[in-house]
């Protein structure tokens, strides 16, 4: 682990920081944010860019090893699960009327800017 | 087909877990490899759906454009939060998912949900309903550009 | 140094987390904390295994990242339905 290039330790710092940082804005978020939909979001920020960076940052330390590999699976564990969590998390909490707090409902009028796409 | 592709998928991932590589180990792996992807296949996951190695293509140009945006929906976010005023306006939208296969419907909800600031709280068949942090996300997803990647990701089976 | 950083901003998050748990006021952002909770405590995890120099730390990361999913996927589906064993294509 030691006798990286300085560029590599200096990016994997710089890296390690950023991951550091969002991972504790994603914290902030979950405590301030008024109701639950809006805490979702901010938990989000800590699963993806949070993680990301941190275990980016991970994997330049490790250099070309079974560790890297590990790592990366770990990102990809985040990558696919994180969303499937989630989804679930709002639609039970949807299911239980667990009212969000909206500053607008676009779910009637929606139709005429989402409707005439894809097709 | 799929189900010889879901064993070597498996039996890679346990040669990565492992790093101890005897004639032991590594026999008991492939048998482990073997025996879950019949069960799979049993369980019929093992198919279009749950094991998508049609789309390998389109994941090279995909994820990375999806990682990239985000990059830019948390920095959003990360204003959002950060700002002492909390200026969140949330909104629930409804959008149409224009992808013909349930694993690009699939794909499509995840990514909305993977992107901080937007959630897929809703599916039924082809209409998603999202609830969006800021009000200007909920109408940059109505726009569709992000479902018309999705539908040429799907596309390039 | 720079995992002892990682260290610090991980277990600050945890706090957060754990405060968000407390104060609830619903169960599912109970649910949500307990959620990130087990996410910050596989990056712990990741993390303190460098800092110690012994990256094996992370085989555990990734089955408790595993159990976290379906643990959590439980919670809810007890919660939805009653019973662990629901299947809605079932009839009833």
């Amino acid at each position: 682990m030691s006798g990286l290039p300085v560029i590599v330790d200096a990016a994997s710092w710089l890296l390690i920081l950023l991951g550091s940082f969002f991972t504790v804005v994603g914290g902030i978020g979950l405590v301030r944010m008024p109701e639950f939909y809006t805490r979702m979001h901010a938990a989000s920020v800590t699963d993806t860019l949070g993680a990301g960076f941190l275990v980016l940052g991970l994997m330049l330390q490790a250099g070309f090893s079974l560790v890297t590999l590990k790592l990366l699976f770990l990102l990809a564990l985040f990558f696919f699960a994180g969303p499937v969590v989630t989804h679930a998390l709002a639609q039970a909490a949807l299911h239980e009327r667990i009212p969000p707090l909206l500053a607008e409902d676009r779910r009637g009028k929606a139709g005429a800017g989402g409707e005439p796409e894809g097709s | 087909m799929r189900v010889v592709s879901l064993a070597g998928f498996l039996f890679a991932f346990w040669l990565a877990l492992s790093g101890h590589y005897t004639l032991l180990l590594i026999a008991a792996g492939a048998v482990c490899a073997m025996l879950c992807a019949l069960v799979g296949r049993h369980m019929r996951v093992a198919d279009h759906e749950g094991h998508p190695i049609h789309l390998w293509r389109g994941t090279l140009t995909y994820y990375p454009w999806l990682v990239w945006e985000i990059a830019k929906s948390a920095w959003a976010v990360t204003k959002v939060i950060l700002h002492p005023r909390l200026p969140i306006s949330p909104t629930m939208t409804v959008v149409r998912a224009g992808q013909r296969s349930t694993a690009g419907v699939a794909t499509y909800a995840n990514s909305i949900t993977l992107t901080p600031g937007t959630i897929t709280v809703g599916v039924s068949g082809n209409t998603l309903t999202v609830h969006a942090l800021m009000r200007e996300g909920a109408i940059d997803l109505e726009g569709g550009g992000m479902d018309s990647r999705v539908t040429r990701f799907e596309a390039t089976a | 140094m720079m995992f002892a950083v990682a260290a610090a901003a991980v277990l600050l998050t945890l706090g957060l987390a754990v405060t968000r748990a407390i104060r609830g006021p619903t169960v599912f952002d109970r649910v949500l904390a307990g959620n990130s909770v087990g996410t910050l405590a596989i990056l712990l995890l990741a993390v303190v295994g460098f800092l110690t120099g012994r990256p094996e730390f992370l085989d555990i990361g990734i089955t408790y990242g595993l159990l976290n999913l379906i643990g959590t996927l439980a919670v809810l589906k007890f919660f939805r339905h009653g019973d662990l064993a629901y299947d809605a294509s079932e009839p009833r």
